[in-house]
């Protein structure tokens, strides 16, 4: 009971430093937007922070980071589906016929 | 008589309680709707001749706000979760009213957003643009609104399960805290996206 109660009081300390840290990149994500970057360069930084903003989000607060192997799998399984589908619906885009396009 | 097994304990094959298996399982379907109009986003982006940048269109500062009280009503939420853990269900009120109080809170940000723009008369037939934003951000803005109806359960009517079965209520604060995250990480993709890019 004591070590639960430790544990979880140390669980807490990490929420605290997880809620800093978004917050400190919330301010850089928007911070950077004012930079006059190249688009490409722009969007890069910006999905780098959201990419680590989810995965500072899923690992403690979804508590994937002590997750069992099953959750995994499944999250393999989502991503594998998930890439494939961005794929063929952005593939469509270079099979539209001569002079066709998707937005007038 | 047990109804169903493993509604508190984990199953040894999979290691998992039915809801913790559960929730992935629906998650990953959430991924592959958010992910069809991400990708819709970026078919309709790379084949538009002009696209606006967010920032002019939509209120970057307002987006912000919204973007921190989602990820402090993430914190709470599993602040109430660790509550329950410390067997402190008094701890665990506060901290889930809390997040059904910010959750509100964008809700009610995101209908000033939308006030204005109607104001403008910008409408989701105005442009490619308008249209994307009104069906992602509407459809992230459904699931506030189910994971408020859920979160007010917990806390009024469902909280009486604490009496009786406080290991299989702790779980299902997980859970519904599990689905809240996703959520809030839906948005954390949807803010630079619509708002800044």
């Amino acid at each position: 009971m004591m070590r639960g109660t430790h544990d979880i009081k140390q669980k807490i300390r990490k929420y605290w430093g997880v809620f800093t840290a978004l917050l400190i990149l919330t301010v850089v994500t928007v911070g950077i937007s004012y930079l006059k970057f190249g688009l490409a360069a722009a969007i890069i930084a910006a999905l780098t922070i959201a990419l680590i903003k989810g995965s500072l989000i899923a690992c403690f607060f979804m508590h994937l980071i002590s997750e069992r192997k099953l959750v995994y799998v499944i999250l393999g399984f989502v991503v594998f589906f998930f890439l494939s589908m961005m794929l063929l619906i952005y593939a469509s885009y270079f099979s539209l016929p001569g002079g066709a396009t998707y937005v007038s | 008589m047990e109804l169903m097994p493993y509604i508190v304990e984990e199953r040894k094959d999979t290691g998992l309680y039915n809801a913790k298996l559960g929730i992935w399982l629906f998650l990953s379907s959430e991924v592959m709707l958010f992910g069809a109009l991400f990708s819709s986003y970026v078919l309709l982006r790379t084949g538009a001749a002009h696209w606006p940048q967010g920032s002019s269109i939509l209120n970057v500062p307002m987006g912000a706000f919204n973007t921190v009280v989602l990820i402090a009503s993430s914190v709470s939420m599993v602040f109430a979760w660790a509550a329950l853990k410390e067997n402190k269900f008094g701890k665990f009120k506060f901290n889930l009213g809390i997040t059904i109080l910010l959750a509100l809170t964008f809700l009610v940000v995101k209908s000033f957003e939308y006030g204005a723009k109607f104001e403008h008369h910008m409408y989701p037939k105005t442009n490619t643009f308008l249209a994307i934003y009104f069906t992602l951000t509407a459809l992230h803005a459904l699931h506030v609104i189910g994971g408020i109806i859920v979160n007010s359960y917990f806390w009024g009517p469902g909280s009486k399960m604490w009496q009786t079965d406080p290991q299989r209520f702790t779980n299902r604060i997980e859970i519904a805290g599990i689905y809240w995250h996703f959520v809030d990480l839906v948005w954390i993709f949807l803010f630079p996206v619509l708002y800044l890019l």
